[in-house]
């Protein structure tokens, strides 16, 4: 404690910098109306850029300062603020990694938007960096309403990316997304209360010690579990997420995919598994047989999609089964898997995402079956097509195999059958991906659109050539993460063990 | 004991109230026409003022041989719905003007009514109770129906004049058996002498006449037809300072009066508390007028707030306060917003007239999404606190049933909240709004920014464990 609010300042520099954005705005373009043409526009998104790299170098400084040595939490800030609640930051290996992937994807989600958002930047840029505040606070809260507030805040600004920018149907699936959610999370918010009530603290450090009784943890962790397993998302709840996917601007797919679907997976390790480790024993078979059937289900649903952009969305809602098998294996290399992978697919899908955003902003199509061939005319996008395919398949010495294969050993380990479900998942995702690559990149070029099409922008390349080098980085050396997580990671698993 | 300067500090702002209204007729009669737009100052200064005096006193006393006494729960009240009435009356000038139905009347009566909600605020005693509330009721029945040219305003005031009558019925028969089976009409002494069968069947029927009141389902019926047809302005009133001040009034009677036969009311206050949320959010689903929209909405808050009155005093007493200012404020401030759809000199309530709001008027766009997600109550805006509350109370009182209803209902009226933020952010624009006075626009920035920023950041020294606690300890003397 004491020194320099380090997690404080990483936290909200992204909601000051999306003020000190609105106000200059509004103070140049008279009265705040229309766009002040594009390069105001242009020079808002540069702002953004520039905002949130800043904060993304505040918590590679909060990283620097970080002991990976030592389990618990760090750098924690507490100040008094309500009854029981308190104002309370902390990181652990756990929250300070994914934390990490936010700040990193964001500027490269703002950058991404470059060419393809025209209409109301400023709005967009806000949207943007409110919602990054809301992601790092998520991560960060050591207090069960602080991470709440967080968690279900980011619903506002995620609502108006996809409902403003996003595609034909972006009100349904602004809705849907929007009420999905926030079902889950109100009754979270019951059981919440419920626990300050009974333990008399807001603290989760005091939480994880505190022993709920069996019958009360069964409930409490429903309630949870309704809350991560629709943002996870878990079949058969994650049916919001095709459609928000598929509508979201390619910005917005990626910071879904890469950053708020990892709400659910850290949720699970932050509060189920510490703090009801008998009802996690409980359930165990019920989220390995969901977990299956999402990895099986989902696999299949993705090949037979004619939209790219949902056979992502699918793609991801089976690497989420993956995530969940790790998480309730309970041991060691389970839960590392799973962490593991939960970064990994946050890079890799986002990478897809960017990947399918580069051929929408020249085609306005994300009909498979409207390109073929795109090799001859783009060989350095299908060059990155091609390795993010194989990371998506979780082919060795990329990132995605190692989160792949360690979450089934681990699940292996708790039980068989379930990784031999799992098993059968990354056959399919083989098929899919491979499927989607073939179709779109080889072959002769049939539809007389692309013959004129470009291969991929500086810009592209800024956004996307660190999505790759991270992708193979972490394929080889899989320890740079192991490093980091694994003492949180062992000590979530020593809550676990004592309850037993 | 009680000394002439305590009973005078006691009953300070009613006093107050009561002259500066009759001063205002005065005035009135003499200066006619020309006091019409000054009466409308000199009524937001006299409610101001009344709210510093009760602020003052705010331990509070008794007067009048204990017809009248007040503590620290029902001055806190008196604080918030003065201030919100001020700045209510404050605002309707410039929309009656172009109604050109500004009458100095106006003002007289949002004092008199106001004069209403402090003596109710203050009753300790039936006939004190009753007294109060017909002056507030006849006032705003008045005042509903005040553009007399305007049949949906008339039929607003007939439709509440009469439904109210039933209901001033209801709560006097059963003041009248309460009196009759305790053979006394002061609350310390309803208290002392015990439930009989015969006052609990008063204190029901005195139950079902206050629920009217505060528009609790299933005596909500009026709710939306009068928020329809009354003008705005008095709307932006009724749903702000009569409806905190009647709410607390509700709690105190059941707190002070039956606080003994808890375990008798905790029932009815909960299934009148589970319908209003659930009639409310149901019902403000299909609808395509703003007006009455909010007026369901009302009704489900009222839901949410009698929640805490069902979790009881020692639980509920702060969180009832915390939710109803928080959603007095929010209330006022989006009913300004109505005030400020004008277009082509002609008001407009359909819910559509508010497309791509974001664009043509990017300011009221932004400030009425912080109130309508503060009243829908998600982080980070106040209205998550006021809920956050409201569950505290009721499962620190086990009322785990009531609380799984505040979240089904919660969902449901998400619905409709999201439709107006979708109409104003997705929908392409659709003629600008006129610019409306200072005063209204200053109203709902002032608002959103109480409810939004103030509330979150001040939330300690405001709600549990700050000011609303220290007022519900009131109760305890």
């Amino acid at each position: 404690m004491g020194g320099f609010p380090i997690l404080t300042v990483m936290t909200f520099l992204p909601l000051v910098g999306a003020l000190l954005v609105m106000l200059v705005r509004s103070a140049t373009a008279s009265g705040g109306r229309g766009n002040g043409g594009p390069e105001a526009g242009k020079t808002v998104l540069l702002a953004g850029v520039i905002i949130s790299a800043a904060t993304f170098v505040a918590s590679v400084a909060a990283f620097t300062s970080f002991d990976r040595g030592q389990a618990g939490y760090q750098l924690v800030e507490q100040y008094a603020w309500y009854g029981p609640i308190s104002f309370k930051l902390g990181v652990d290996g756990l929250s300070l990694s994914l934390v990490l992937l936010t700040t990193f994807l964001t500027p490269i989600c703002l950058l991404a938007s470059w060419n393809s958002i025209e209409k109301r930047v400023t709005e967009y840029v806000v949207c943007f960096l409110v919602l990054e505040t809301f992601m790092i606070g998520v991560f960060v809260s050591l207090d069960l309403v602080l991470f709440y507030i967080f968690f279900e805040a980011g619903l506002i600004p995620m609502f108006l990316i996809v409902g403003i920018w996003g595609g034909k149907d972006r009100v349904y699936a602004a809705f849907k997304f929007f009420l999905y959610t926030l079902i889950g999370s109100l009754l979270m918010l019951v059981a919440m209360v419920y626990m300050i009530i009974a333990a008399g603290s807001a603290d989760i450090e005091v939480l994880e010690k505190f022993a709920f009784a069996p019958g009360i943890q069964t409930w409490l962790w429903l309630a949870f579990a309704a809350s991560f397993a629709v943002k996870l998302p878990m079949w058969p709840v994650h049916t919001w997420l095709p459609d928000a996917h598929v509508q979201a601007p390619t910005a917005g797919s990626v910071i879904l995919a890469g950053v708020l679907l990892k709400m659910g997976g850290y949720g699970f390790l932050r509060f189920s598994l510490p703090m009801f480790p008998d009802a996690s024993q409980l359930f165990q078979p019920a989220m390995f047989a969901l977990a299956v059937i999402a990895i099986v289900y989902t696999s299949l649903v993705a090949w037979r999609q004619t939209d790219m952009k949902k056979l992502i969305a699918y793609s991801s809602v089976a690497h989420m089964g993956f995530v969940t098998l790790g998480i309730f294996s309970f041991n060691e290399t389970g839960v590392q898997g799973a962490v593991f992978q939960m970064l990994s697919h946050g890079i890799i899908s986002g990478a897809l995402f960017l990947i399918v955003g580069v051929v929408y902003d020249r085609m306005h199509t994300r009909e498979i079956a409207s390109y073929g061939g795109l090799v001859n005319r783009m060989p350095i996008y299908a060059s990155f097509f091609m390795l993010f395919t194989m990371a998506n398949v979780g082919l060795p010495g990329t990132s995605g195999f190692v989160g792949e294969i360690l979450t089934m050993v681990g699940g292996f380990q708790a039980a068989t059958w379930a990784a031999a479900g799992a098993a059968l998942g990354v056959i399919f995702s083989a098929v899919y991906m491979l499927t989607l690559y073939r179709r779109t990149v080889f072959g002769e070029i049939t539809n007389p659109a692309l013959l004129g099409i470009k291969d991929m922008n500086l810009i592209e390349w800024v956004c996307l050539a660190p999505l790759a080098a991270l992708t193979l980085l972490f394929g080889v050396a899989p320890n740079l993460i192991f490093n980091l997580t694994d003492s949180s990671t062992n000590r979530i698993l020593s809550f676990m063990a004592g309850g037993q | 004991m009680l000394d002439f300067t305590s009973i005078v500090m006691t009953v300070a702002p009613e006093l107050w109230l009561a002259l500066a209204g009759l001063a205002g007729v005065l005035l009135g009669a003499v200066f006619g026409e020309r006091f019409n737009s000054l009466s409308f100052k000199f009524g937001a200064l006299t409610l101001f003022g009344a709210a510093a005096l009760a602020a003052m006193h705010l331990g509070g006393g008794e007067a009048f041989g204990g017809l009248v006494r007040t503590n620290a729960f029902v001055n806190f009240a008196k604080v918030i719905s003065f201030v919100l009435a001020g700045i209510a009356l404050f605002m309707s000038e410039g929309f009656l003007k172009r109604h050109e139905t500004i009458r100095y009347e106006y003002a007289l009566l949002t004092i008199f009514a106001s004069l209403g909600m402090g003596i109710i605020l203050s009753a300790a005693d039936l006939m004190t109770l009753y007294m109060g509330i017909e002056t507030l009721s006849l006032s705003s029945y008045v005042l509903a129906a005040f553009h007399r040219d305007s049949a949906r305003s008339s039929e607003a005031g007939l439709k509440y004049f009469v439904l109210g009558a039933l209901a001033s019925g209801m709560l006097l028969y059963g003041a009248s058996l309460v009196y009759g089976f305790s053979g006394t009409t002061s609350f310390a002494g309803i208290a002392a002498s015990g439930m009989s069968t015969g006052t609990m069947f008063g204190m029901v029927l005195m139950i079902v006449g206050l629920a009217f009141k505060i528009s609790a389902a299933p005596m909500h019926v009026w709710t939306p037809d009068v928020y329809e047809g009354a003008p705005t302005s008095v709307v932006a009133f009724f749903a702000s300072a009569p409806k905190m001040a009647s709410t607390v009034v509700f709690a105190n009677v059941l707190f002070t009066v039956f606080g003994a036969a808890m375990d008798q009311w905790q029932l009815i206050v909960a299934i009148i508390a589970g319908l209003s949320m659930i009639i409310g959010s149901l019902g403000a689903l299909v609808q395509t007028n703003i007006k009455r929209l909010l007026g369901y909405s009302s009704i489900a808050n009222v839901g949410y707030a009698l929640v805490a009155v069902a979790a009881g005093q020692e639980a509920g007493a702060a969180a009832l306060l915390t939710f109803s200012t928080i959603y007095a404020v929010t209330s006022l401030g989006l009913f300004a917003g109505v005030l400020a759809m004008r277009r082509r000199g002609g008001m407009v309530e359909g819910i559509s007239e508010l497309g791509g709001l974001a664009r043509t008027k990017p300011v009221l766009a932004i400030t009425m999404s912080v109130l309508i997600f503060s009243i829908a109550g998600l982080p980070p805006f106040g209205g998550f606190f006021g809920k956050f509350e409201v569950l505290s109370a009721g499962l620190d009182a086990g009322l785990m049933p009531l609380a799984i209803l505040v979240v089904i209902a919660s969902v449901i009226s998400l619905g409709y909240y999201l439709r107006l933020i979708k109409i104003m952010w997705f929908d392409e624009p659709t003629e600008r709004f006129e610019n409306v006075d200072v005063s209204v626009m200053g109203t709902v920035v002032l608002s959103a920014i109480v409810a939004g920023l103030v509330f979150m950041v001040f939330i300690s020294e405001l709600g549990t464990g700050g000011w609303a606690s220290f007022a519900a300890s009131g109760l305890m003397r």
